[in-house]
């Protein structure tokens, strides 16, 4: 199962990114452990400065603003 | 183009008259609407297809390990051209500390950013004209830079609350952007959608305000309030902006309301600053990383920096401007 981290300190596009991941997971019928991480200090470690930050099995994939449709595919995808 | 559209929609499609009140602020509406928002899709867009926007890690890259002066100039600059979303002011703030920035560059970089930004820039020389906006610029380059300074005079770092010391941040590759076009327009769109879907709402208010400014405010009001060339017209206009807040290209069509009301151009710079810069929830968010007299005294210096920028150029602007 692959978990799926999605860094930001709590705005609004954080949440609609955490939103769209879990819907194109349960689109694609994969199961994924989403997690929400709002603690600054966890989320500076991952190097990220822009938020929203998406960790994907502990290798970060994507930093500020929303992503697209198809890189969240790719994500749940693979 | 914008006006003759607004001219056919509202005084001969819907039948106002030009010299009503409603008709006015309507006309107003209309043109100010159309001409921001087409520019504001096209300017972000074509930034977006150059890939020219930077990445706060990239600016913190930049900024660390200068001298002084070097870092805060990179600083000022940086954020001039760039347009991060208060809630990336935060993990930006940490970030800076963390690289080893002097306090001081982090404040420069904190007033320019929401103040200056190339996106508010190009529309406000499609509106204003190229010498304001540059005059706009300009002034707030100076404030970034002496700001910052002034609040390193007073020894911020013992108001910045004692985790933000501790946290060690993490290298991790990044993935490396599509640089195909492809890549770029489906970027550019995307930014496109994120900076007007976060801009709109302020763009909106400003331009309702600046219609109804310019439609229902007496020119007799204005020059008794806001123009009696009294010295206490640019503090007022500071005041009133401090706890008005929207973002630096929502305040434009304001401006432009308020200089054809016959403002003086001193203190319209000044109110445009104020509200562009200081504002509540940006201050209630910097207030994770730094303790309340921190906040206090950003928001003095800055009313301090932005009276002093009104009254210069109402001391000198009538000759410049209208030359």
């Amino acid at each position: 199962m692959k978990n799926i981290k999605v860094l930001g300190t709590g705005c609004k596009n954080c949440d609609t990114t955490a939103n769209l991941i879990q819907i194109a997971a349960d689109q694609a019928g994969v199961e994924i452990n989403l997690e929400k991480v709002t603690d600054i200090a966890e989320i500076m470690k991952y190097g990220v400065m822009s938020t929203p930050g998406v960790v994907v099995d502990d290798r970060l994939v994507h930093a500020g603003g929303l992503p697209g449709p198809d890189l969240i595919r790719q994500w749940v995808g693979q | 183009m914008f006006e003759a559209l607004a001219d056919l929609l509202v005084y001969r499609g819907m039948g106002m008259d030009a010299s009503s009140h409603t008709g006015a602020a309507l006309h107003f509406f209309v043109m100010d609407v159309t001409k921001i928002f087409v520019m504001l899709v096209l300017i972000i867009y074509v930034m977006g297809l150059l890939r020219a926007f930077l990445s706060p890690e990239r600016v913190r890259d930049y900024v660390r390990n200068r001298p002084d002066w070097q870092a805060r100039g990179m600083a000022v600059t940086l954020g001039a051209v760039t347009p991060f979303c208060s809630c990336s002011s935060v993990p930006l703030f940490i970030g800076f500390v963390e690289a080893g920035i002097p306090l001081g560059v982090t404040f420069s970089f904190l007033i320019a950013s929401p103040m200056i930004n190339e996106v508010a820039a190009v529309i406000l020389v499609g509106i204003l004209g190229w010498k304001l906006a540059a005059l706009y610029v300009a002034a707030g380059l100076v404030v970034a830079w002496l700001g910052g300074l002034a609040m390193q005079w007073f020894r911020p770092e013992r108001w910045v609350e004692a985790y933000v010391w501790k946290i060690q941040m993490g290298q991790v590759e990044r993935a490396a952007p599509d640089t195909s076009l492809k890549g770029r327009h489906r970027y550019a769109v995307a930014e496109v959608k994120e900076i007007v879907g976060r801009v709109w709402k302020w763009v909106f208010i400003g331009i309702g305000v600046g219609a109804l400014f310019h439609g229902f405010v007496p020119e007799s009001w204005v020059s008794e309030n806001l123009a009696s060339g009294n010295w206490y017209d640019v503090p007022t206009a500071v005041l009133l902006g401090i706890p008005l807040y929207s973002n630096a290209t929502g305040i434009i069509p304001v401006a432009e309301a308020m200089l054809t009301k016959g403002v003086a151009i001193g203190t319209t710079l000044a109110l445009m600053m104020s509200v562009a810069a200081l504002s509540l929830p940006e201050m209630l968010i910097l207030r994770k990383v730094v303790k309340w007299q921190a906040l206090g005294l950003f928001v003095a210096v800055l009313a301090v920096a932005f009276v002093l920028v009104g009254w210069g150029f109402n001391l000198v602007a009538g000759s410049v401007i209208s030359g």
